[in-house]
């Protein structure tokens, strides 16, 4: 286990991600795809919390202990973002369903028509 | 011995993860889909746990594991087509390009980069910390992990996540707060029956 390799396993979550919230139809998985790619952010940041030096760090580690946690202070901020962003998302999946009765984003086309 | 049953941990999580992950986009049922996704909040969560971020590990699992994927699951009850859900849309190959490029340059720079990376006499010293982002520790572990004075070791105590989440970042850990709040009040808004 090394940095490099979780930030490439990261960065194949975020693009597996990236991909099905691009690709997919279904509402439901879009935001599922968007919640894999929060998660391999989220992996991005406690990776370079633990293997990389904050600022300050290099010359002395107790003067900027609290450094090293920066990343994983960040990483709960993204977790609720995410939660707030999938209650919302979901809030609007349903009233899409209830509006259209379909929650197939290529039938989502209220706004153009 | 021990970085060996770390290093097969960490490849055995990984793989689990982006297999699960690929099965999430791909699987045509959308149950199954979702119960994948789990399997990637835990696999990740296990991930953090080796990363060191124990507290984000429980939180994952709580939060994602459990909250989020039981509020996806619900959402794919109440919907019909579960079996067939998930379909391709028409920009499937543009996408799977992008997310390939996308996938090449993030490899690309994660390996090129020069990473100022942590000293090992450090090492000790921030595993501690980070293990233990919510405890408190005693004198003996900190004194193990190279915190010798008194100072030192009341500066690496008050570097908590408690400590840092009201201290440093207090401005945008009310910001977040305040969105959370009202993103669950515009959810409620968004799901209200029109009929008074």
């Amino acid at each position: 286990m090394s940095l490099e390799n979780a930030l490439a396993v990261a960065a194949a979550l975020f693009a597996i991600g990236l991909y099905g919230a691009l690709a997919r139809r279904n509402v439901l998985v879009v935001l599922m795809s968007i919640e894999l790619m929060f998660n391999g952010v989220n992996l991005t940041l406690v990776a370079l919390a633990r293997y990389v030096a904050p600022a300050g760090l290099t010359e002395d580690l107790v003067q900027n202990i609290g450094g090293v946690l920066t990343g994983q202070v960040f990483a709960v901020f993204i977790i609720a973002v995410a939660a707030a962003e999938i209650a919302l998302g979901l809030g609007i999946v349903f009233a899409m369903y209830r509006s259209s009765g379909s929650i197939d984003l290529s039938d989502a086309t209220q706004l153009r028509n | 011995m021990q970085s060996i049953a770390v290093d097969v941990a960490f490849w055995v999580l990984s793989a689990g993860a982006i297999a699960a992950a690929l099965g999430v986009v791909v699987v045509r049922d959308l149950f199954r889909a979702a119960l994948l996704l789990v399997v990637v909040f835990i696999a990740v969560a296990g991930l953090f746990a080796l990363l060191s971020a124990e507290f984000l590990a429980v939180v994952q699992v709580l939060i994602y594991a459990g909250a989020i994927a039981i509020l996806i699951i619900f959402a794919v009850m109440l919907t019909r087509d579960v079996q067939q859900g998930n379909l391709p849309n028409r920009a499937q190959i543009p996408a799977a390009v992008l997310a390939a490029l996308l996938l090449a340059v993030l490899v690309w720079t994660a390996f090129e980069t020069p990473w100022n990376m942590i000293g090992e006499e450090d090492r000790a010293g921030v595993d501690l910390v980070q293990v233990n982002a919510t405890n408190n520790v005693d004198e003996e572990s900190l004194a193990a992990a190279g915190f010798e004075l008194p100072e030192e070791q009341e500066a690496a105590r008050r570097a908590g996540l408690a400590d840092l989440l009201i201290g440093e970042f207090v401005l945008p850990f009310e910001a977040v707060s305040v969105l959370l709040l009202a993103a669950l009040i515009g959810a409620l808004a968004l799901v209200r029956p029109r009929t008074q």
